[in-house]
């Protein structure tokens, strides 16, 4: 597979940078890197750890930096830069450079961008969107629905009733996201994003009924572009023999691209209405992140219980020893 | 219909986690299981009740079993209210 990247001149339109190298197709520049680099260093010599993926982000010290340097000094130093080949340079601040400087990148077939934006801020937005724009993906087959703020990954076999699960949720006022194929990306390290296939987006189908446009019938709230996805709902058939979760102290996980999602099967049975049980789990989910955990709450107070029936009768384990 | 008085050796009583198995243990009989515990009368198939005696070990309890199963329900029961664990 290769590897992911953005075009530059997809960056360029998002962020509102001018390209000062119009003989340069942005189109056909492509990003790989999600970091950038600040070439202060470069500038000064020194080249030890310089990765040539990266854009360059040039600010007030680099320019200031630059002033100092005698012409022909300045001059080398660019060149040794521009030699390297990295992707694109982005001046921040408004700042102009030397017209050499510009002619060089065009020889070298590297564009410029500039922005007034300051550095600091460039950065973080740039990192931010990358971030997400190179983030691993995945597709995953379910429903996502936004429930009271809590993203809900609805799974199961087909025909268990997830579409119908998602239509009641919206009915009640919930959102959907994606119906029957979600896609995942890990935008962080502990952030999962789930958002629809383009093709598909808004619709549902419905066994009998074929497809309906969620947002036509339901309106603009009944329907959310991405939501993070923070629960699991895994739907089976009602088996006899499996014993399900009673308490819900211990939780279960499933992993999606490396990160654990708290997971809780729910056995279907004709009857069971699947999205007060879906809207229940999601804020259970929300009051256990805030730090209150009902179960282990009930577990402590029976425990308590014990103990105190053991302190009120203290004879009685000595007489079940005789 | 069978009655029989059994004492909990499970070494922490009836608490949560050996409630929430109690509950597993007893559904698997098709008879009805009543627990007594001074005064009172709990489903034993029944998960909030159960949790709602608060048993310690050592402590006494009434099983009664009515059902086609009911010689295997007392039996299954027991035999895990009379375990350490």
């Amino acid at each position: 597979m290769e590897a992911k990247y953005v075009r530059l001149d997809e960056i360029a339109k998002r962020f509102g940078y001018h390209n000062l190298t119009p003989e340069i197709d942005l189109h056909e520049v492509k990003i790989y890197h999600r970091n950038i680099n600040r070439p202060a260093f470069q500038l000064t010599g020194y080249y030890d750890y310089f990765d040539n993926l990266r854009v360059q982000v040039v600010g007030q010290a680099e320019h200031e930096y630059i002033k100092t340097l005698e012409p022909e000094v300045a001059r080398e130093r660019f060149e040794k830069l521009f030699s390297c080949g990295f992707p694109a340079a982005l001046i921040c601040r408004g700042i102009k450079p030397q017209p050499y400087v510009i002619e060089m990148a065009v020889k070298n077939g590297i564009p410029i961008l500039a922005t007034e934006k300051t550095t600091a801020l460039v950065i973080t937005e740039f990192l931010r969107w990358m971030n997400e724009q190179l983030a691993e993906t995945a597709t995953f087959h379910g429903v996502l629905a936004n429930v009271y703020g809590e993203g809900i990954l609805i799974t199961g076999p087909s025909g268990i009733g997830k579409s119908e699960a998602a239509i009641e949720l919206i009915k009640r006022g919930h959102r959907l996201v994606a119906d029957d194929l979600v896609e995942i990306s890990k935008v962080s390290e502990d952030l999962l994003r789930g958002k629809s296939p383009v093709l598909t987006k808004n619709f549902v189908e419905l066994r009998g009924l074929g497809v309906v446009d969620v947002m036509s019938l339901f309106g603009v709230e009944s329907i959310m572009e991405y939501s993070p996805i923070d629960m699991i709902i895994s739907l089976e058939e009602w088996d006899g023999t499996t014993s399900y979760d009673r308490l819900g102290l211990q939780d279960e996980y499933e992993e999606i691209l490396g990160l654990k999602i708290v997971k809780h099967t729910i056995p279907i049975r004709p009857g069971r209405n699947l999205a007060i049980i879906i809207e229940t789990a999601a804020v259970n989910n929300r009051q256990k992140k805030m730090g209150y955990n009902a179960a282990q709450e009930l577990c402590d107070r029976v425990t308590r219980e014990i103990h105190k029936h053991k302190s009120e009768e203290p004879g009685l384990e000595k007489t079940d020893n005789k | 219909m069978i009655r029989r008085e059994i004492t909990i050796e499970l070494a922490k009583g009836l608490e949560a986690r050996p409630v929430a198995v109690f509950v597993q243990v007893a559904s698997q009989y098709d008879c009805s299981i009543i627990v007594e515990y001074r005064d009172k009368r709990v489903n034993a198939k029944s998960i909030m009740g159960m949790m709602s005696l608060g048993i310690a070990q050592g402590e006494k309890v009434t099983v009664l079993a009515d059902g086609p199963d009911e010689k295997a329900a007392v039996a299954g029961v027991e035999k895990y209210l009379t375990s350490k664990e």
